[in-house]
């Protein structure tokens, strides 16, 4: 809950952080509201999705997060939804929960009490729908790394029966074996760091994880695909 | 003998070095190119889905302005031709093939954004839930073009900047990389159709 605008009063502005909080223990999904004075000739899609890669709002596994987020002076809102969600709450739902919760709320200036019926309406989505399961992610090693590793594994294999027609006699076959095989084995991380890209699953990957200003929540690292909807009251 | 031994696992050692910095470049590469297929994967996606969305929305058109055939033909004929238009991850190195796609789904945009115009002429239609719902979908999936679209490009410079730095650009050009192809927002897209609530 981030009310940049000043709009709520005190009361209010904690009453929606504790119904937040508590959605939030019961259901997983995370939800946040972000009220700015003004968008300042920023197009609100793309104001929406690059907050809502900023701020990471949602579980990083599942990205069930969803972001509301209002424009005082243009009088804009959009709702952003996290990929978990999108099955649950689709544009569609989305697009009404802007039309009947909140546009006609606001238009009577009853923001609070707008925000409290969206906010209901979002979770009670997630609820009767519950969360889909996490998507399973890719895993696979490159023909590459295995000839790498074969490599490696003739290169140890040699130094070892060396080692052991050498020294066997005084340290030992294994111990001697090892020591030949420790060092280009430090050679091996970086073959391993290339191979990372491959997961499926979150959409982007940024380093990112929540700016300074993201105060009253804890960005659960979520990924954004620009589903949910735009609408004005 | 034993000299002959140490010069030989010398150059073992140098060997091993030096293959496994040109397999961390080959793999670095490989991930890199697996995130443009990915980010291209799902940009195929949005726009299926966006023609997944269309029969439906045709139909609903149809019920309430039947006579305006030659924009719905538009819309239909737009859709037939940009669905027969994929591209597989290799033909990502080919710009007209980017090209032929980037225009089958430009047309598309622009014969909606027609139909979406004829539609604000009938009250009844614009305030059919079944319709509106639709519409919200409609708008809901422009966006998500417009994202990964933008996430593919970021990938595709990715990519092509690896692919371009020296020394490794040595190794990427004997494994075969090729520079891939960005998605430019055609005249038609960038403006995509503006829906009023």
């Amino acid at each position: 809950m981030n009310d940049y605008a000043r709009l709520l009063p005190a009361d209010a502005h904690r009453r929606l952080e504790t119904r937040l909080a508590e959605r939030e223990r019961a259901t997983g999904a995370q939800m946040v509201l972000a009220i700015f004075p003004s968008l300042e000739g920023e197009s609100l899609e793309d104001f929406g999705i690059r907050l809502a890669q900023q701020w990471r709002v949602g579980d990083k596994r599942l990205d069930t997060g969803v972001i509301l987020l209002l424009f005082v002076k243009e009088r804009r809102v959009r709702l952003e939804v996290g990929y978990g969600l999108e099955p649950v709450v689709t544009d569609a739902v989305a697009a009404q929960i802007i039309r009947e919760s909140i546009a006609p709320r606001f238009r009577e200036q009853r923001y609070a009490a707008g925000l409290e019926a969206a906010v209901e309406a979002v979770y009670a989505r997630v609820e009767t729908r519950g969360v889909p399961p996490a998507p399973r992610r890719a895993f696979g090693v490159s023909p590459w790394t295995l000839g790498v590793l074969a490599i490696f594994g003739v290169i140890g294999f040699m130094l070892a029966r060396e080692a052991a027609g050498g020294r066997a006699r005084r340290h030992g076959y294994t111990a001697g074996g090892r020591r030949g095989w420790d060092s280009p084995s430090v050679i091996v991380p970086p073959i391993f760091g290339g191979w990372g890209g491959g997961s499926g699953g979150g959409g982007f990957t940024s380093g990112g994880s929540s700016s300074d200003d993201s105060g009253g929540f804890t960005s659960g690292g979520g990924s954004f695909g620009g589903g949910g909807a735009s609408g004005e009251w | 003998m034993k000299i002959l031994l140490i010069a030989l696992v010398v150059l073992a050692v140098i060997v091993v070095a030096v293959g496994a910095w040109a397999v961390g470049i080959y793999n670095g590469l490989i991930g890199l190119d697996q995130g443009v297929n990915e980010k291209w994967a799902q940009v195929q996606n949005v726009y299926q889905r966006r023609a997944d969305l269309i029969p439906n929305l045709v139909e609903t058109v149809k019920g309430f302005a039947a006579q305006e055939r030659t924009v719905l033909t538009e819309v239909v004929e737009a859709r037939a031709k940009a669905t027969s238009i994929q591209l597989t991850p290799e033909a990502l190195n080919d710009p007209k093939a980017m090209e032929r796609f980037q225009a089958a789904q430009g047309q598309l945009s622009g014969a909606l954004s027609r139909l979406l115009v004829t539609v604000e002429r009938y009250p009844e239609l614009k305030s059919n839930q079944n319709f509106l719902n639709l519409q919200s979908q409609l708008e809901g999936t422009e966006n998500r073009i417009t994202v990964e679209r933008r996430r593919f490009n970021e990938a595709v410079r990715e990519y092509n900047t690896r692919l371009a730095l020296f020394p490794g650009t040595i190794v990427a050009r004997l494994a075969g990389f090729r520079p891939k192809a960005f998605f430019e927002a055609a005249p038609d897209a960038a403006t995509p159709p503006k829906v009023k609530f």
